[in-house]
């Protein structure tokens, strides 16, 4: 059973030229694959599309072996999988780092204990204890990266779709973010211009050229 | 403002990093009691009351343990905007004439309401400044959750003071990158043409950019309801202080009705 397949999916934003056309992939259990293609040729949008939170104009998204149609199919998805957004700003919404990296197990109905022992054990894991009660939007760059990492992992997702993960990060950051996902057992969709970063996660993937999905 | 509102660790004051006494004090409390405070206080009419109301509001600054000078400068600073008011009261109540100046007659009844209501801005917003003005923007929204203002009202004002330094920072962006490209504001079409482009691509990325957070949210498994992990507790000191403080509005709304009377 793939943990996400897409079928023959087609999408168009309304008044524009297709996107997809006929785009199918699939993401086996421990699996780690990387989405590589030019600018603007939809590799956000696909992340969206298997996430629910834009529709596709035909095909299908099915996650852990149940297909995904309305949004109540997406809610329980996505309690399973993890999305890293590209700009860390849209996804640290809270005013320390603590609160965000709670508010995913709180959504999933953890009590607030269960909540702060998860957000210790999570930063700890990724030894980022340090930044526990910093206010978000004062972190660095990297920091932020690594706290959103961290606000996802916090739902031990069974799978991780980062979206350009490595974008305006230095040496010692980028270091630390190939170690922390070097060190996951979850299975791992990446989307990254970055020949080296994609090398030491996921070397295998998907070519989205042509608005389809084509396996290297 | 910005600056003001989010300020690294800092109460809405700005006494940066500065632990005052007053923060151990329940949050819901402060503002519960501030409100009340405020209402006695706007309610008083006699000056000597309303000058031992000032007092008080004195007294809740030695007690708060917030720098006195710097607060007192805070709270100069409102009176600058209603001096004006102040200043032309004597002059445009009529009654018994004190003294006149350049031909207009100055009031007593005036001079008197001028000081009224000098009095009590001033001793409503020194109790603001130390009871509320002393809380982190974040522990007020939290606060105010807790005291049953409606959820809208405080995620707006929570998203708010997380994203205006974000805003400012994409201002700033904008600004300068129009600045490298030569841009000099002056009195003509192009600049407010330009300006009204800055203005219009702030509207357009906020707007994405609240459709991207809440795509975020929802990917984490946000349904409506943000929950919240600070919990208050109501301890024997919040009980104290508030009966404390509530005895001493007592006093005041009592000395005030004996006044009227005599």
């Amino acid at each position: 059973m793939p943990l996400l397949e897409l079928t023959d999916i087609r999408f168009a934003y309304p008044g524009l030229d297709p996107v997809l056309d006929g785009a199918s992939m699939r993401l086996e259990a421990g699996e780690r694959l990387s989405i590589v293609g030019p600018n603007g040729a939809g590799k956000s949008t696909l992340l969206k599309i298997i996430m629910g939170l834009l529709a596709p104009n035909g095909g299908s998204v099915s996650a852990f072996g149940k297909r995904c149609a309305e949004e109540a199919d997406f809610h329980a998805m996505r309690r399973r999988v993890g999305l890293v957004f590209q700009d860390a700003d849209d996804q640290l919404f809270c005013p320390t780092v603590a609160e965000d990296v709670a508010f995913g197990p709180l959504n999933l109905g953890k009590s607030k204990q269960e909540a702060l022992a998860i957000v210790d054990d999570v930063l700890t894991r990724l030894g980022l204890m340090h930044l526990r009660d910093r206010v978000t939007h004062k972190l660095s760059g990297g920091e932020k990266r690594l706290v959103t990492v961290a606000t996802v992992l916090a739902m031990e997702p069974e799978v991780l779709i980062l979206d350009e993960p490595t974008n305006a990060l230095d040496p010692v950051n980028y270091a630390q973010l190939i170690d922390i996902l070097q060190g996951l057992d979850q299975a791992i969709l990446l989307v990254s211009h970055d020949p080296e970063f994609r090398a030491q996660i996921a070397p295998a993937g998907y070519h989205l050229i042509e608005r389809n999905l084509a396996r290297f | 403002m910005t600056y003001v509102l989010t300020g690294n660790d800092k109460p809405i004051g700005g006494f940066g990093g500065f632990r005052a006494k007053v923060t151990s004090l329940d949050p819901r409390m402060r503002i519960v009691m501030t409100a009340v405070y405020a209402v006695v206080v706007v309610s008083l009419s006699s000056l000597w009351v309303l000058t031992a109301a000032l007092g008080l509001s004195l007294w809740l600054l030695a007690f708060s343990g917030l720098p006195p000078r710097k607060t007192l400068k805070r709270m100069a600073m409102m009176d600058s905007f209603i001096i004006f008011m102040l200043l032309m009261l004597p002059f445009t109540i009529p009654g018994t004439p004190v003294f006149s100046l350049w031909g207009l007659e100055a009031s007593w009844e005036g001079l008197r309401r001028a000081v009224e209501i000098a009095l009590t801005a001033n001793a409503v917003i020194l109790a603001v400044m130390t009871l509320v003005g002393s809380m982190e923007p974040v522990t007020m929204g939290h606060a105010l959750f807790a005291l049953k203002t409606p959820e809208r009202l405080v995620h707006l004002m929570m998203f708010t003071i997380r994203y205006i330094d974000v805003l400012r920072e994409e201002y700033q962006r904008l600004r300068t990158s129009m600045k490298l490209r030569g841009f000099r504001p002056g009195t003509n079409w192009h600049t407010y043409r330009s300006y009204g482009f800055l203005v219009g691509m702030m509207l357009v990325r906020a707007i994405e950019r609240s459709e991207r957070i809440l795509a975020a949210m929802k990917c984490r498994g946000f349904t409506g309801r943000i929950l919240l992990l600070e919990d208050f507790r109501f301890s024997r000191s919040d009980l104290l202080f508030s009966l404390a403080l509530s005895a001493a509005l007592a006093a005041l709304v009592w000395a005030e009705v004996s006044y009227a009377a005599s």
